[in-house]
């Protein structure tokens, strides 16, 4: 067994797709119109044949106050890995994202926390 | 009712006041959980539950639950020291170190001004016999 899809839940598919394929530089792998949406998803440039990242429609009426409130409490709903957070910290703002937690040493790693622009929080982490 | 038997229920109101108001400050602050949040937000103010939550666990280990945080955190805000603000969707806390000043210039400051010769001590005992009002 492995694993090779993991899903953020996105308002908004196709502003989804511009976030996390323009601003995060993530490629899109398969795109297949299902119904009202699309199963939409994308994989590191770097390494096509990893684990995939599905763009998932956050239409269940439970999903929207769990975000809400994960996002309340700056509780990130997943975390990246990136080989220098304070650098692409510096990247990020200046194509407007916004942060919640600026980049701070966390013991064994250093994180930041930064909005998806599709209701929810996304941590980076670089392992020391 | 004579004007000064007023003025003088007055002031002992504000005395009875600044005494429970020092009360609630110290205790909030007779706890090391609380202490060390007042330091982790003096080093870096305007933090959300998660981000604070990672820090204390790296100080406290895994038993403070994020339940207890909150709680910590609320009993901070009762007395002014920690101040919540929302930016975007998500909380912010920020720490107020107006109730500290204030418990020196009614209390612990007396203590802690260099001692004239003359009075000084005399100055203290009375502040102290203030505090036990």
């Amino acid at each position: 067994m492995r694993i090779v899809l993991t899903s953020v839940l996105v308002d908004d598919q196709e502003k989804a797709l511009h976030f996390y394929r323009d601003i995060l530089g993530f490629k899109p792998k398969e795109d297949i119109p299902m119904g009202h949406h699309r199963w939409l998803t994308l994989v590191a440039p770097e390494n096509p044949d990893g684990v995939e990242l599905l763009l998932e429609p956050d239409e269940h009426p439970a999903a929207k106050p769990f975000k809400a409130a994960l996002v309340a409490d700056g509780i990130p709903c997943t975390s990246f890995g990136v080989a220098d957070v304070q650098k692409e910290y510096q990247r990020l703002v200046e194509l407007g994202v916004i942060f919640t937690q600026k980049p701070a040493a966390m013991g064994p790693v250093t994180t930041a926390v930064f909005d998806d622009t599709c209701g929810n929080l996304i941590q980076i982490a670089q392992r020391h | 009712m004579c004007p000064f038997g007023i003025m003088q229920q007055h002031c002992c109101m504000m005395v009875v006041y600044v005494i429970m108001d020092l009360d609630r400050l110290f205790h909030a602050l007779a706890d090391s959980t609380r202490r060390r949040l007042i330091d982790e937000l003096a080093e870096r103010d305007g933090q959300t539950l998660f981000e604070l939550h990672v820090r204390m666990m790296q100080w406290h280990g895994a038993g403070l639950t994020r339940q207890a945080l909150s709680r910590h955190l609320g009993v901070l805000e009762e007395v002014g020291l920690l101040r919540c603000e929302w930016q975007w969707r998500s909380k912010f806390h920020f720490l107020e170190l107006e109730p500290l000043r204030r418990a020196s210039a009614i209390w612990l400051g007396a203590y802690l001004k260099k001692p004239d010769r003359k009075g000084s001590m005399s100055h203290a005992h009375r502040a102290h016999e203030r505090a036990r009002r």
